[in-house]
Order: structure tokens, then C-alpha cells, then sequence
């Protein structure tokens, strides 16, 4: 191996300290703005249409009655509605044929004086369809199957190392099981919503923005890249604005169809804006969800309780309109050693709305399988769960032979373990007992990847005594306008009072999205390059409007190291002995994650993380109608999400003297996904020490619960009752 | 149309509606006070949450008619020039917030919650906001804002 050239650490003097939040002010105040509370003078206001069949060809379109209402500027459908200039992408290409691909897929949209206007008329178009059978039900006999190429992080769909079959058969114990995860989706806060202004190609002496964008979005330049050429217009020339963004946790990490809709009808009606909302209800159909998964998952181990086979078989679902392929057995190539070692991928492409990036997308089903497993391994060897993943370290990365960076998971388990108060050895479920209230305790390991995403460039400007930087970053919630001014601040080694940051606008140099856990890292490389170069050009007295323009430098430490976060979930349920119902008394989340670059908000996110695991657990299920495919629970009040009264004592620390040294100057490796992977297992993990109830589909529900829990001469009674 | 008169954030509006308009779209759309947003538009995660005649209400789900010759309350109506609020306050120093979206909703419910209850138990604060969805912080520390605030003095009492 060649010698590591890693980036160059940042002395840590505003990194490390807990800045308040700098949009703190403003959001208590209520006057951040978020897309849709920009100003937009004279703005319009759209409303979808949504198909009513999965799969057929629209017939007829009838918006006489929605045109003749007063208010109504414009009905746009298939027959008129602006041209695309790239309609591959079938996703970006809404009103340009009669093809429906799933039901609710927008086949109009109304463009009107107020929003209830542009509702009502919405209601009044008539479309008529030719309907066509569809597919819409994930099963593991599914005509759809298929082994897609790649998976959506750019892996293998298939990996395979030494003899599983073999192994299995001559393993001591074995855990063979099916564990399955539920549709889910993302619900941030805000909606996703649209301001779009059609300039033109005259604006601005022919070199302004063709359209601006006022978008809800995690990347302002992801939304440039993917739309320009969809709508025919330069790149430098489509401009994105976003400095306040109500949450994403990944549906907002691209732009949807509801974004190129507001474009269209904003061409239709220029120069006037359009506001296009989505509401609550329409976000259960366009804005990405995540995949259900089937999992076939299966653990063998020698007398030791040493893994000698890790066998991961996923089933999940992609859509008929476009392909997008979830990576959830990727964690499993690199958890834990085995010599025998297997992942496969079958997708199938049904006839439903796209799924997307869903805060740990992969991770958080396929680690959820893999630690539940981990859990029903160690009981069948008579072990305590941290033991059995002591026992399985492994020294080098399973997958590819590289070394690991830093890997401290047995550190994250030990240290929970003795803050928690585990009891150590192996569990005996059904053991605890408060009054009515059977108690367990569950443990289960985490991991997130440390990513890096290219394509990151960042200016420096001396202006008026401060230092203005610009790159075009977001913050949905993470705290980037803190942490990255703090990274600033110690790049160029000012104070923070002389750092005035730039981010949301695609005014400022390209950006990679906040997601993957990789925007404090990627943003920061290039920040801290921008600094460097600053100051080597411009030296510690710059002169007003000295600049500094730079990208992000080779790492070669990126190839020779796997570079992983690491995490261990505790968590303590109570579940009636009568009823079923689940209480979380308490969860611990012990992270690994490199520097703390500011200790408040990376404390928010674990936390935020692990309730979001919580309701995952608990709660979060998004049911479909088997016949036509749509999730029938499409809002607030029947898709659950935790509430204030579900969460109690919640905890989140990370280990000392936590640096990475390999990923960025920093020292950090990114934190808003490793909460919500693992915290499901560990809950799970601790229903079944308090139960004795195996649960091996999310959530778990009291009906899951109640068969197992009734001694079994009352269960006889109460099926013999109910057959009577 | 018809013809409204409401007291919004201390300011007096006449304005004409339609019947149909919800508060929420009469104070984003016809008074500009954007701060009070919408999430759900079922009534279910309070980020709409103002004060009528100074009792929270979900604004998504009360007409703009309904409030005619009533005083609103919003989340841009509580601070004291450029003096926050208390609750403001405790919500901004506890980091009760992240994508803050949920915020001016909760926050108005907080302190609806401690004039009802100006000394509430951990308990009691986690029941009084469960229909105030935040999908970001975990609660944590929004549980810890309206703690503060309650010792601060917001609704009367002096925090436990």
C-alpha cells in the first residue's frame, strides 16, 4: 500500500464548540423563508390532477368546466402543455404523452388566481381513461423480478465470497429467517412546494436567468443539473434558490415531477410565478418513499458463536416510470466477519409511484434484518448480543481486504453497556415483569458509511473587514449555516464574527446535496481548499476584494481505506402483558463519527435519528390498495409518526478523541443518518426479551404481539371463541 | 365575499373573503403574516398553530370567517420589538429546532400549554404537544424549551 497522503487536519479552535444556531433567530421568529413564503408578487397558484387508474392511456381530457370557472388561468394536460426538451428522464417529463404509469400520477394541472380556485377547478377536470391491467403488489413471486445492474449507491446488485450452502450446512447454529420492512415515507415538515419564474431568453440583456426556481430542495445545483437540460435551458441560466428548507431526509435530495410541473406552467404563464404546493396528501405519491423490502436473512456460526456464514437475500420493489434500486444489503458486506459471505438484490418494477432516498436508504431496512438476526443468533448460542458481536470483529473490511479507518464499535457497545446499566450474559426473555408491564432491554449495532461526494467548489471573498464564502450547501434542519461557518472560521483562522457564509443559491459555486451523511464533509473540502488557497494568494492582510476560487483535492486515502461510522443502540421497552401496547422508556445511542464539529446540533441529530427509528419500530407503515397501488394512507392522522408523548429518556454521546483522519480536513465523517440504523433492531431486539415474541416484520404492533403473549390455554379459548 | 374584521398581531384588518378560505391562507395570503405555515392541511401536525382570542387554535382547520371580530395571535405577534418572546427565547437557547419548520406552530402551542398549566411535569408537556409533529429534533429538547420557559415565568408560574 502506498503511503496515505490524507487531507490536512484544521486546528479545531470554533470546531468543537457548541455555537448556537446561527438561523436559530430567525426560525423562533418565524421570518426564515422557507419556497413557498418568498415573495412573489402576483403569483399564481397550481393545483394537480392525479390519474385514478395505476396503468392506461388517458382518453379524454374534459376542463371546460374547470376553465369556465372564474380565477382559472390555465388547464395544462398532455395536448398543451409546454414541450420538454429531454423527456428521458420519465420522471421530468410530465404532460407530454397520454401514458399513465401509476395512480395518481399528475395528468393535468391548473394554474388559477387562489389556491382554493385552482382546487376547485381541479376537482371539475374530467378525464376518461383507457385502463390497462397493472402490477402493483411486492411478492416473492412476482413476474417482475429482476437483478438490476447497479445498486442505487453504485454497487453490485450480487456479492459472493467462499461456499454460504456449504457453510450453513455444516454450521452448529444457524438462523434462517424472513424479516420484512414496510413502505415508509419521508414526511418532512414542509411540503414540497415551488416558486417558478419564466423570465425568458431575452432576461437580463440576454445573459440573466431563462427561470428561477424558489425550490424546497437539499441541493440547489442538483435541482440545475437534473432540470436544465430537461427544460432546454443552460445550466448557468436555470437559477435555484433554497436558504431555508423545512426538512427532506432525502425526498428533497432531487427535484420530483411536482418541480418541473411549476416550470412548465410558469412557461405557459410568463413572466407571472407560480406557486405549486404539494399537499400533505400528494407527497404520498410523488415525492420518493421508501421501498418495502422482503428479506431472507441467514446467520451460520461455529460452537463459539464465530459467524462462518452471513447470507443476505433481499426482495424490493422499484417502479414501472423509472428505476431506482435501494442498496439494502450493502451494510452486510462489510458488518461483520465470515468467511462464507453472500448479498443478492431482486427488484421488480411495479406499477406505482417512484421510491427514493429515505433517510438511510439501505441501511436502515438491511441493518434492521441484519441485527435483528445478530440477536436471534446469540440467544441460539447461548450468548450475550455484545459478546456474539465482540466474537465477529472483523480486522480488515470483509468486502474489500482494505483496513479500516477507524473502526470503534466495540468501544460504542462497551460504553453503552455500562451507561445503560446492561446486564451482562445471555438474555432470558420474559424475566421482568412491572405489574402489568413485561420489560426487556435490546441492544443492536449501527453503521453508516463516511461519503464524500465530488463535484464541491467554494469561493472566498475579503469584502468590508469579513470574509464572505459562498458554495451552494444546504441546511434542511442539519445546523450546515453553524457548523460550516465554524469550519470556515478555523480554515481561515478568523473569529466567526468575520465569516459571512452563503449557501441555498446557485449564485454560489456547484455543490453536492445534503445527504448520504455527506454534506458537512464535501462542502467543508472545499471550503477549507478555498481558505488555503486565500490565504497562499492573498496571504494573512488581503486587500479588498481579494478572491479565492477552489475545488477539492485528491484524496488517495479514499481508495486505500474503509471508512465507516459506527454506532450501538440500547433501548428499554415495557408492553402490557394484556394489551400489547409498547412503551420505549428509554433509548442510549453510542456514536462514533469523528469530530464533533458542533456538539448541539450533531446531538440533534442522533437524537432526531433515533426517534425517527423509534417511529420506524412503532409506528410508520404506508398501506397500499392491493388493487390499484396507491398508499390509502395518505396523511397525517394514518400514517404515524412519534409524537411528543411516544419519546421519554432519550440519550445520544459520542466516544472521545474521535477524529478521522482519512475523509476530510475536519475530522469529522457526517451524522444524520446513523440514528435511525440499528435503533428498530434494538427496540425489536428488546420486545423480545421482554415478550418472548419474535417480531420479524416493522413495525411491531400490539396485534403482532398478542397471540404470543396469551398463555396458551387462554389463547385456545379466545380462537375458539372467535371460530364459534 | 364576504367582509371580515380581525385583530391580527395587535393590527386591525377589514378585509373581503371568500367563506371558504381557511385562517391559515387568509393571514399567509391576505395579511402577508407567512411565519404561520402549513404541513398537513388534516388538522393532525400544528404547524398552523396560532392564538384566537388568545387559545391556540390549528389555523388549517378554523375559517377566516369564524375569526371575524376576533383577535389573532401569531407566531410573528409575540415578540416584544427585538426582545424575544420568553418561549421564543427557550426554543432559540435550547436548540429546540432544526429545519424549524415546525416551530412557530409549537411554539405557540407551548405557551397555550403553560397558561392552561404554568408548572407542568415532564409528562405533561410531552401529552400537552402531541399534536405538534416535529419531525427533526426528537423532542428532546423542545421538552427542555418549554422547561425553561415555564421557569421563566411564561404563564404565571415558576417552573418545577
Amino acid at each position: 500500500m502506498s503511503e496515505p497522503t490524507g487531507p490536512t487536519l484544521l486546528d479545531p479552535v470554533q470546531m468543537g464548540r457548541p455555537v448556537g444556531r446561527l438561523d436559530g433567530r430567525r426560525k423562533v421568529l418565524g421570518v426564515a423563508p422557507y419556497a413557498v413564503e418568498h415573495e412573489a408578487e402576483g403569483a399564481a397558484q397550481a393545483a394537480m390532477v392525479a390519474s385514478t387508474v395505476p396503468r392506461g392511456r388517458v382518453r379524454s381530457i374534459d376542463a371546460t368546466a374547470a376553465r369556465a370557472l372564474p380565477g382559472v388561468l390555465a388547464v395544462l394536460d398532455h395536448t398543451n402543455a409546454p414541450r420538454v426538451a429531454d423527456g428521458e428522464d420519465r420522471e421530468f417529463a410530465p404532460l407530454q404523452d397520454d401514458t399513465v404509469w401509476f395512480r395518481r400520477q399528475p395528468v393535468a394541472l391548473v394554474v388559477a388566481e387562489s389556491s382554493e380556485v385552482a382546487r376547485e377547478a381541479a376537482a371539475l377536470v374530467a378525464v376518461e381513461y383507457d385502463e390497462e391491467p397493472a402490477e402493483v403488489g411486492l411478492r416473492p413471486d412476482s413476474p417482475r423480478l429482476y437483478t438490476p445492474e447497479k445498486l442505487s449507491d453504485g454497487s453490485e446488485s450480487d456479492t459472493s465470497a467462499g461456499d454460504v450452502e456449504a457453510a450453513l450446512a455444516a454450521a452448529t447454529h444457524v438462523v434462517d429467517e424472513t424479516y420484512a420492512t414496510p413502505y415508509e415515507h419521508n414526511n418532512p415538515m414542509e411540503p414540497h412546494a415551488t416558486i417558478a419564474t419564466w423570465h425568458g431568453e431575452d432576461a437580463g440583456l440576454g445573459d440573466g436567468p431563462v427561470l428561477t426556481l424558489v425550490d424546497s430542495t437539499q441541493g440547489v445545483h442538483a435541482v440545475r443539473s437534473s432540470l436544465a437540460p430537461v427544460l432546454g435551458i443552460e445550466p448557468e441560466r436555470l437559477e435555484v434558490v433554497a436558504p431555508y428548507v423545512g426538512g427532506g431526509f432525502g425526498s428533497k435530495g432531487a427535484p420530483h415531477v411536482n418541480v418541473v410541473l411549476a416550470a412548465l406552467a410558469a412557461k405557459a404563464l410568463a413572466p407571472r410565478p407560480v406557486r405549486l404546493t404539494v399537499t400533505r396528501q400528494q407527497m404520498f405519491a410523488l415525492v420518493g418513499y421508501r421501498t418495502a423490502t422482503i428479506q431472507h436473512f441467514r446467520l451460520g456460526a461455529d460452537a463459539d458463536g464465530r459467524l462462518t456464514a452471513i447470507s443476505h437475500d433481499v426482495l424490493e420493489q422499484s417502479a414501472a416510470i423509472k428505476e431506482f434500486v435501494e442498496q439494502t444489503g450493502s451494510p452486510t458486506r462489510s458488518m461483520y466477519a465470515a468467511p462464507n459471505r453472500r448479498t443478492t438484490h431482486r427488484v421488480a418494477r411495479l406499477d406505482v409511484a417512484i421510491p427514493f432516498w429515505m433517510r438511510a436508504p439501505g441501511e436502515m431496512p438491511g441493518m434492521f434484518a441484519h441485527e435483528v438476526a445478530m440477536d436471534e443468533l446469540a440467544h441460539r448460542c447461548g450468548l450475550d448480543p455484545i459478546e456474539l458481536r465482540v466474537r465477529n470483529e472483523p480486522d480488515v473490511d470483509p468486502e474489500t481486504g482494505h483496513p479500516f479507518g477507524r473502526r470503534r464499535l466495540l468501544e460504542c457497545l462497551r460504553r453503552g453497556a455500562e451507561r445503560f446499566g446492561w446486564e451482562e450474559g445471555p438474555r432470558a426473555p420474559l424475566s421482568r415483569r412491572e405489574g402489568d408491564w413485561l420489560v426487556g432491554t435490546g441492544v443492536a449495532s449501527s453503521t453508516y458509511p463516511a461519503n464524500a461526494m465530488p463535484g464541491n467548489e467554494a469561493t472566498v471573498t475579503f469584502e468590508h473587514g469579513c470574509y464572505a464564502v459562498g458554495i451552494g450547501a444546504a441546511d434542511i434542519g442539519t445546523g450546515s449555516w453553524t457548523s460550516l461557518t465554524q469550519v470556515t472560521a478555523d480554515a481561515l483562522g478568523v473569529g466567526l464574527e468575520q465569516i459571512r457564509l452563503g449557501i441555498g443559491d446557485t449564485r454560489y459555486p456547484s455543490a453536492s446535496v445534503a445527504g448520504g451523511s455527506s454534506g458537512l464533509s464535501s462542502w467543508g473540502i472545499a471550503i477549507t481548499a478555498a481558505a488555503r488557497a486565500f490565504r497562499e494568494q492573498h496571504g494573512d492582510r488581503p486587500s479588498e476584494g481579494a478572491s479565492a476560487t477552489a475545488g477539492m483535492p485528491d484524496n488517495p486515502d479514499l481508495q486505500e481505506y474503509a471508512l465507516n461510522s459506527y454506532g450501538a443502540h440500547f433501548a428499554k421497552v415495557r408492553v402490557h402483558a394484556d394489551t400489547g401496547q409498547i412503551r420505549v422508556p428509554r433509548m442510549l445511542g453510542v456514536f462514533s463519527v469523528g469530530r464533533a464539529v458542533n456538539p448541539t446540533t450533531l446531538r440533534s441529530q442522533f437524537l432526531g435519528g433515533m426517534v425517527m427509528g423509534l417511529s420506524a419500530a412503532l409506528f410508520e407503515e404506508s398501506v397500499r390498495d392491493p388493487r390499484f397501488g396507491h398508499v390509502v394512507t395518505q396523511d397525517l392522522a394514518s400514517y404515524h409518526v412519534a409524537a411528543n408523548a411516544d419519546v421519554a429518556d432519550l440519550d445520544a454521546i459520542w466516544l472521545d478523541d474521535d477524529v478521522e483522519t482519512h475523509l476530510n480536513p475536519m475530522g469529522s465523517r457526517g451524522a444524520g443518518e446513523i440514528g435511525i440504523v440499528g435503533s428498530p433492531a434494538a427496540i425489536v431486539n428488546a420486545v423480545f426479551d421482554a415478550t418472548g415474541v419474535r417480531v420479524r416484520d416493522l413495525p411491531v404492533t400490539a396485534d403482532k404481539l398478542l397471540a404470543g403473549l396469551l398463555p396458551q390455554r387462554e389463547r385456545d379459548h379466545v380462537l375458539g371463541d372467535a371460530s364459534a | 365575499m364576504t367582509r371580515i374584521n380581525v385583530k391580527v398581531d395587535g393590527v386591525d384588518h377589514t378585509d373581503e373573503v371568500e367563506p371558504r378560505m381557511l385562517l391559515v391562507h387568509y393571514l399567509r395570503e391576505q395579511v402577508g403574516r407567512t411565519g404561520t405555515v402549513v404541513g398537513c392541511d388534516t388538522s393532525n401536525c400544528g404547524a398552523c398553530t396560532v392564538h384566537l382570542d388568545g387559545r391556540s387554535v390549528k389555523s388549517c382547520n378554523v375559517l377566516a370567517v369564524q375569526a371575524d371580530g376576533h383577535e389573532v395571535t401569531t407566531i410573528e405577534g409575540i415578540a416584544d420589538g427585538d426582545r424575544l418572546h420568553a418561549m421564543q427565547q427557550a426554543f432559540h437557547d435550547c436548540h429546540a429546532l432544526q429545519c424549524g419548520y415546525c416551530t412557530p406552530g409549537m411554539i405557540m402551542q407551548s405557551i397555550d400549554l403553560l397558561n392552561d398549566n404554568p408548572n407542568p411535569s415532564e409528562d405533561e408537556i410531552r401529552h400537552g404537544l402531541e399534536g405538534n409533529l416535529c419531525r427533526c429534533t426528537g423532542y428532546h429538547n423542545i421538552v427542555k424549551a418549554v422547561q425553561q420557559a415555564a421557569g421563566a415565568g411564561v404563564g404565571g408560574g415558576g417552573g418545577r
